[in-house]
This record gives structure tokens, sequence and C-alpha cells, in this order.
């Protein structure tokens, strides 16, 4: 075994830059005086662009560090790229947000970078031991973010609660390597594989690891019955905390399930197609049809969430299939591209309308807004058809080659499933564009140029990538070639 | 020696106590108490099946998982302290304001 090298660390050289870039601003946020702590936000930004650069002009590289602890292939790439343009685009709706709500800090943004890291790592993971260490890197300063309104009760409550049950899971993810670990004396995802090939002792170690890994991943991709504390972390927290966790433990969780999964466990397919299934079906049940009842836009997007992690989920189940995971891996990449882009959007607006002590929260606030802010209202539109799947949104096209993927697979329930579930949530986002458009009220928006920069990007985004869905699909199946 | 199977048992038996402490108490730090013992009956799960490996991994990612969790106490007690201070209490039905 070779001593860890500098050929390491330039393979992972943009999560290695964001650590670095971390720990820089926290020295220049306390030591810089009045204007390193207005740079610091700026300097994140920064920080995120060249991260991109380094990591694109990288892409095509495939290689493995840490003695094949972490795997930097075209996924890790494809990971980092979304989860870095996360970054960004949290960064535009924060930096206004923080300001307005009196909570603008330096180490807000340092603790958005770390995460990131965390979230960049899943991507690369090929350990699993890496892979508890990236959630947890990743979750803890999510906990410390949620509370980050403190001494507002309600973000301190989302906080201790995400704290308690992202730990809990921590725990099972936890057990689930020890297990995994004890069936096949490695946490390593290509020797597990061997050990399986070989033959095991005690095969059902296996499994039952396996299963706990998955609940641990699952609760943070908020899939049902783990679903519990998303809606009131999702409420209780700065929005703009909620859409960074939205997207970015969405995306670092499912980056770590595909690669764990398809990489390590493909002998127990059989096993878990039906426990996956029910996931699935539950979340997605459970997601849109509790979000018909929700008169809080926070909590609503709390509930869509849950449903699209459910959809997400779906391209799961058959990954121990060699002739379907590649097209349904493929899609779940696309549609975590599509879900972050509407999902910011759709913030960014809930942003603009949320005023103090959580006023203009409530569906009503948005009655009478198409009249007051034609742009805004269209921009919802946009964010809502995309959320329910109606072209030409990326939205639509997510569901589409998702739907399509699941068939050829030869799923045909699931994708029944998962079109009648998309009618009913049809209902609840349309909802909200008749309220916007039909009703009378008085809306306030408190717009800033970032904000509406991000909300006209990402509506543009939404609706102009729709033309370019095909060549991005090509561009995910081509990040994901040498994953199989 | 003590067979593996011991070892594994205690620690499964520690995991449960540790779940269950968390799903059936309301004080935050006895729950937090409670996923403790969780992450360490993974630790003994490491340590027994390295013994029976004759391999130093195990024993290793030990030090990563405590490593972890004192992060975690770190940032959890802090969470806790806070939410005393605003709401006198650490139950967690009572902290409990968002529904729906």
């Amino acid at each position: 075994m070779a001593p860890v090298n500098l050929n390491d660390l330039l393979t992972i050289l943009p999560a290695v830059f964001i650590v670095v870039w971390a720990c820089v601003l926290l020295l220049v946020d306390a030591f810089a005086g009045a204007l390193g702590k207005r740079l610091t936000p700026w300097l994140t930004a920064l920080g995120l662009v060249v991260a991109l650069v380094l990591d694109v002009s990288a892409a095509g590289v495939q290689a493995s560090a840490f003695n094949g602890m972490l795997e930097v292939d075209g996924f890790s790439h494809a990971i980092n790229v979304l989860v870095l343009g996360a970054g960004l685009l949290s960064f535009f709706v924060s930096y206004d947000y923080l300001n307005r709500q009196g909570i603008a800090k330096g180490e807000y943004y340092i603790l958005m970078l770390f995460s990131i890291s965390g979230m960049m790592l899943m991507g690369a993971a090929a350990d699993l031991i890496v892979v508890f260490l990236a959630v947890e890197l990743l979750s803890i300063p999510l906990y410390i973010l949620a509370a980050f309104a403190q001494p507002e009760p309600k973000s301190e409550e989302a906080g201790l609660k995400y704290f308690l049950l992202g730990a809990f899971a921590g725990g099972f993810l936890l057990y689930g390597v020890a297990l995994v670990y004890g069936a096949t004396a490695s946490t390593r995802l290509s020797e597990i594989v061997a050990a399986v090939a070989a033959g095991l002792e005690n095969p059902i170690f296996l499994l039952l690891g396996a299963a706990l890994i998955l609940i641990g991943l699952g609760f943070k991709v908020a899939a049902v019955p783990f679903h519990m504390w998303t809606p009131d972390v999702y409420e209780g927290a700065p929005s703009s905390v909620t859409a960074f966790m939205a997207v970015g433990a969405k995306v670092g969780g499912f980056a770590a399930l595909l690669r764990v999964f398809i990489v390590a466990f493909p002998s127990l397919g059989v096993d878990l197609a039906p426990v996956l299934t029910g996931v699935v079906a539950a979340t997605l049940i459970v997601g849109n049809v509790a979000a018909i009842a929700q008169r809080n836009i926070k909590r609503l997007l709390a509930y869509s969430s849950i449903s699209h992690a459910g959809f997400i989920l779906m391209a799961i189940v058959p990954y121990a299939d060699d002739a379907v995971h590649r097209d349904t891996a493929a899609a779940a990449l696309f549609y975590l591209l599509a879900f972050a882009l509407t999902s910011f959007g759709a913030w960014a607006v809930v942003m603009t309308l949320e005023r103090a002590e959580g006023k203009g929260l409530e569906l009503s606030d948005y009655a009478g807004l198409f009249r007051k802010y034609p742009a805004l209202a269209l921009a919802m539109l946009v964010f809502m058809l995309s959320f329910a799947g109606v072209p030409p949104t990326l939205g639509f096209a997510g569901k589409f080659f998702l739907f399509r993927a699941v068939l050829e697979g030869g799923y045909v329930g699931l994708a029944v499933l998962g079109v009648l579930t998309s009618l009913v949530s049809a209902y609840y986002y349309l909802r909200v564009v008749v309220i916007m458009f039909m009703e009378e009220g008085k809306p306030q928006a408190a717009g800033s140029p970032l904000l509406n920069l991000t909300t006209g990007l990402t509506a543009l985004g939404t609706v102009g990538l729709f033309f370019f869905s095909q060549p991005l699909l090509d561009w995910a199946t081509n990040a994901l070639l040498r994953l199989f | 020696m003590v067979p593996v199977e011991y070892y594994v048992g205690l620690s499964a038996i520690l995991f449960t106590i540790g779940t269950l402490g968390v799903l059936t108490r309301r004080n935050a730090i006895i729950i937090f108490m409670s996923i403790e013992l969780m992450l360490n009956s993974a630790n003994l799960l490491f340590v027994a099946f390295a013994r029976t490996f004759e391999a130093l991994s195990g024993q290793i990612f030990v030090f990563f998982v405590m490593t972890v969790a004192a992060a975690e106490v770190a940032v959890g007690l802090a969470l806790i302290v806070a939410v005393f201070r605003t709401k006198d209490t650490i139950n967690i039905d009572e902290v409990s304001s968002l529904r729906g």
C-alpha cells in the first residue's frame, strides 16, 4: 500500500480546494475586519466558480485515489457539477435574503462550503466508510444551518429535529456498514463484489447491512417512511437553507445510493426489489397526497420534494438489472438536474414573497400575484408546471425519460403508479397557479437584484434546457459509462 | 478467545437498546445518548470482526467513527443548549411547535 501522496490530492482537487478555501475563509471572516466580513460571501462564490472550473477542466479524467477509497470518473464529475452549481445558486438566493432577515453572518457561507465538500465526496466515494464520513460531512454543517436563524424558536426546533433524526439515520448507516464489513471482510465496493462472488459465510449479514444502509441513506433523501423530519425542518429552517438542503442533500444521497447499490450489491437485487418498490410506492403516495392538504408554501414544497425523491428512487429499483440500470441511472441524474433547477427557482420566488417573522408564506398570500407582479407569477407558473411534469419544461423531460427507462425495463406497475401520482400532484401545483392568477389579493414582494436574477435564470433554464433534453441525457449517460 | 458470535449478539442488543431509546424517550439528551449507543454498538462490531479477520482496517474505522461522534456531540449539545435557552425545556414534545 502506498502512502497518501500529492497525486491523490490532485485527483480530487475540486473537493480539496473547497475544503481549503473554506478554512481560509474562516480566517478571513474572523480576522480581516469589516472588509473581510463583507467579502466572505463573494469569496465563497468565487471559490465555487474556481472549483467548477477545476472540475470541468478535469472532465474525462478517470482515476482512483487514496488506495481506491475514492473513485473519480464521469459520474463523480457530473455530481460535482450539480453540487457546485447548486452551491452557486444558493449563494445567489441567500445573499439578499440573509441581509433582509438580519441573519447575515460569514459562517453561513463557510458551513455551506463544508457541506458541499461532503456532497462532492459522496459522488466519488468507493468505500462504505467514505460514504459514512461524507454523509456526516454533508449533514453536520446542515444541522447548524437549519438552526441558523436562532434564537428564532422555529429555526432552532428545525435544527434540533434535523440533528436528532439525521444522527439516528447515521447510526443505521454505520451499523449497516459494519455488518457488510462482517460479511465480506472489506468496505471497498469492488472488494465487496469480489467477496460475494467468492461465496460468503454469512450472507444474511450482507442483506441486513444493505437494508440498513438503504434506511440510512433513505433518511437523507427523505424517502417514506423515513421522511417525518422533512416538512418540519423545511418549514422551520431559513428558506435559503431549505433551498440548499432540498437540492444538495438529495443529490448527495442519491449519488451514494446509485454508486453503492449498483457497484456493490447487484447480488441482492432480487431480495431488495420488493422492499425498494414498496418504498417508492409509499413515497410517491404519501408525498403527493399529503401535499394536497398543505396551506403553507414551505410545507407544500417539502411534501413535493418527498414525492420527487420517490420519482428518483424509481430509477434505483431495477439497479441489479444489467440491461436497464444504465438507462434508469442516467434518467435519475437528468431528473436530479431538472429538480435542482426547478426547486431553486420555486424557492427563490418563495423568498421574494417572504416577509419578516415568517409572514407571506401562506398560499393565500400568493393571491393576486399575477396582477401585481406578472413576471414573478409567470416564473412561478413555469416552476409549478415543471414540478408537475407539463411540457415544455425540464420537469416533463425528466419524468418522460424516467418512465421510459422504467417501462423498457418491464416495470409497468411502477410507471403506472408514477403517472397516476403525477396527476395527483398536478392538482396541488395547479392550485398555486389558480390562486396566483385568478384570485384577488395584495401580495407584497421584496425582490432584490440577485433573487430576481436567480428566478429569471432558473425559469429560463427550466424552459430553455427542455429543448436540449436529449443532449443532456446523453451527457448523463456518458457520465455513467465507467460506473458499470 | 471469546467467539465472535458473542460480540455480534452483544452489539445487536446494544443497537436495539439504542434504537428503542431514540423512539421511546422524550428528553433530547437521552435521545442523543441512545444515538451514541447505536454508533458504539457498530464500533464494537467493527472491532470484533477486525479481530476475526486479523485485519487492522476495522479497528481504524472506529477512530473515524469516534471523531465523527465527537463532532456530532459538539454541534448537537450546542443545539440543545440553544433550544433550552429559548424554551426552558428539552422535552421534544414540548419543544415541538411545527405541525401539519
